[in-house]
């Protein structure tokens, strides 16, 4: 209940925020700009759209919860706000709680709006609606879950400025950790490699959230690997939220 | 009488700079205010008291110490359901108007959406910012943002209310008016507790103050209690006396146009200077006894310290 309230005034403030449209809009050329990719392409058009849509859809949205979810408590502690607020008789969990599920409610809905634009255009090429592409979506939405929560960790000790940049390195170094992987086999035993390892093993692997070969090309997926990623996403996402609270439940609001 | 809030020994460093430097803040402050009476807590700047405001509602931790509220820790919620609290320089979310903000802090209590909307436009009036009940909070002036800050406080019909300089930027109408809202809290039979720098207003309105300097409390009690009712010195302004014969009776302050303003210390010398000042035909244009007041305890009191 109390987390509800605080859920929805975050959504409010979120969508008043102009940086959210300034995403939508470049998403929404570069959604667009992949017809005109398609056009230069020999043989199948409507995977470059389809390809592009949703690595656009990944990447705009990762920004989304990056910019806006880094200012979210900073805000409220640089602006003073949250002495009131928390004053009131809720814990520091649902405060923080609120937060999380107001910008996960915020991305939803752009995702939602993005989507529909992708759909829309895939739609003008193959006169069908193609529902499976939901599913790559669906776990994209997942990924965005995920980084809302390490942009919130952040935004609990540190200014948006760093803390951008911190959940986009997160961002980054989780789409490329295939490649720590191929390193460890290459390195030779000893330090460096213990270190790799240890990187590897801490931070996620947001390639299991990424279907869009599978999707697009139409490969079977077995049911197994769905149930992993789904699994991996939300553990990930409530050990990340449990860190970020107990570094909030101790901090003083000077 | 049952105690409302009670504090004891409390300590808080802040470790603070780029290279962290303890600091200590408040150096084991221990009070406790009554059920039902104003209580003003005075200090200069940089004293502690919002400090100690903010161990009070859990937003900072206390190194050492204990709080109670009505008997239950302070980190209860419901200690924090009995609270109301008006912070310094209120800011709110100010792409909100007042009665949307009022609704969704009342979100955050347990009160009935029925009740909701009658409650926000009885506070709103009590205030008197019924008018700006659909205005951004954006364009609310100093004062209109106290007066929310306020109403915000007064949401759950709390037993102790903390206002931390609640007259603070506020005009003499808006001191008066917010001076009114505070006596009839009392009325009502809340507590109040209040820190402020104007010591009219404490004076006027507290039934008991603690003094804080340098996050120590220096002095605590009733008013009546701190300040003394003896007559420091009267002073007496008149016209038709030549200065010097009032000379051995007390000091002249200022001289202007045959007018002389003197001070007189001894009670004795006060019937003296009447009589002089007949007996000459001339004219006492007034005649005020001074006492104590708070603001010669509270300077007193830091220049000790
Ligand atoms: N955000 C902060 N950063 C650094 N130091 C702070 C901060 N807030 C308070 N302090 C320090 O803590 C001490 C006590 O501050 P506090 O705000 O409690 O004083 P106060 O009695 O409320 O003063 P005022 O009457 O000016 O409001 C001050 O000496 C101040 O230097
Ligand atoms: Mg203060």
């Amino acid at each position: 209940m109390k987390i509800r309230a605080i859920a929805f005034h975050t959504l409010k403030e979120a969508i008043r925020d102009r940086i959210l449209y300034l995403i939508l809009f470049f998403a929404v050329i570069c959604i667009g700009f992949s017809r005109l990719l398609a056009l230069l392409t020999i043989g199948d058009r409507v995977k470059v759209i389809k390809d592009v849509g949703l690595s656009s859809l990944s990447l705009f949205g990762a920004l989304m919860a990056i910019l806006i979810g880094t200012g979210l408590v900073y805000k409220e502690i640089d602006k003073k706000t949250i002495y009131t607020l928390l004053s009131k008789p809720i814990h520091r969990y649902q405060f923080l709680l609120g937060k999380f599920f107001g910008l996960v409610l915020t991305l939803f809905i752009m995702l939602l709006l993005m989507s529909i634009i992708f759909l829309a255009l895939i739609f003008f090429h193959t006169f069908k609606i193609e529902w499976q592409m939901l599913i790559a979506i669906l776990y994209i939405f997942l990924e965005l879950c995920l980084i809302t929560s390490v942009a919130l960790l952040f935004s609990c000790f540190s200014t948006p400025i760093l803390s951008s940049i911190f959940s986009f390195a997160f961002y980054l170094i989780g789409h490329t950790a295939w490649g720590l992987e191929t390193l460890i086999i290459k390195i030779k035993p000893g330090f460096g490699k213990a270190v790799a390892q240890a990187l590897y093993q801490f931070l996620p692997d947001l390639e299991n959230f990424n279907f869009k070969t599978e999707i697009v090309l139409n490969l079977p997926i077995p049911p197994s690997i769905f149930l992993f990623s789904a699994l991996y996403g939300i553990f990930y996402t409530l050990f990340v939220l449990t860190i970020a609270l107990l570094i909030f439940r101790k901090k003083d609001f000077i | 009488m049952a105690i409302a809030l009670n504090i004891e020994d409390l300590h808080k460093t802040f470790s603070l700079g780029f290279i962290p430097k303890k600091t200590k803040i408040l150096k084991g402050i221990s009070l406790s205010v009554n059920q039902g009476e104003i209580f003003g807590y005075l200090g200069p700047n940089g004293a502690g008291k919002t400090t100690t405001i903010k161990c009070i509602l859990g937003l900072i931790f206390p190194d050492k110490g204990k709080i109670e509220l009505f008997g239950h820790s302070y980190l209860s919620l419901q200690a924090k359901a009995q609270t109301g609290f008006l912070p310094e320089n209120p800011y709110f979310y100010d792409h909100l108007t007042a009665s949307e903000f009022l609704y969704f802090y009342s979100q955050l209590f347990l009160i009935k959406k029925k009740e909701r909307e009658e409650k926000i436009k009885h506070l709103l009036q009590i205030v008197g910012l019924e008018p700006s009940a659909d205005l951004q909070l954006r364009k609310f002036s100093r004062g209109m943002l106290q007066r929310i800050g306020m109403a915000q406080s007064l949401l759950n019909d709390p037993s102790l209310v903390l206002l931390d300089e609640p007259l603070g930027g506020l005009d003499p109408i808006g001191r008066k008016e917010i001076r009114d809202i505070i006596v009839k809290l009392k009325e009502e039979g809340k507590t109040v507790f209040l820190s402020s720098h104007i010591l009219q207003d404490i004076e006027m309105i507290c039934d008991r103050v603690a003094i804080i300097v340098n996050g120590e409390i220096v002095n605590q009690g009733t008013l009546k209690d701190l300040i003394s009712e003896k007559i420091l010195f009267t002073e007496i302004d008149l016209s038709g006396v030549e200065e010097k014969e009032l000379k051995n009776l007390g000091e002249s302050v200022t001289k202007k146009a045959g007018r002389i303003l003197l001070r007189v210390s001894k009670e004795e010398n006060v019937e003296k200077v009447l009589e002089l000042v007949q007996s000459k035909k001339g004219k006492v244009h007034s005649l005020i006894p001074r006492t104590e007041t708070l603001e010669d305890l509270f300077v007193g009191m830091v220049k000790q310290k």
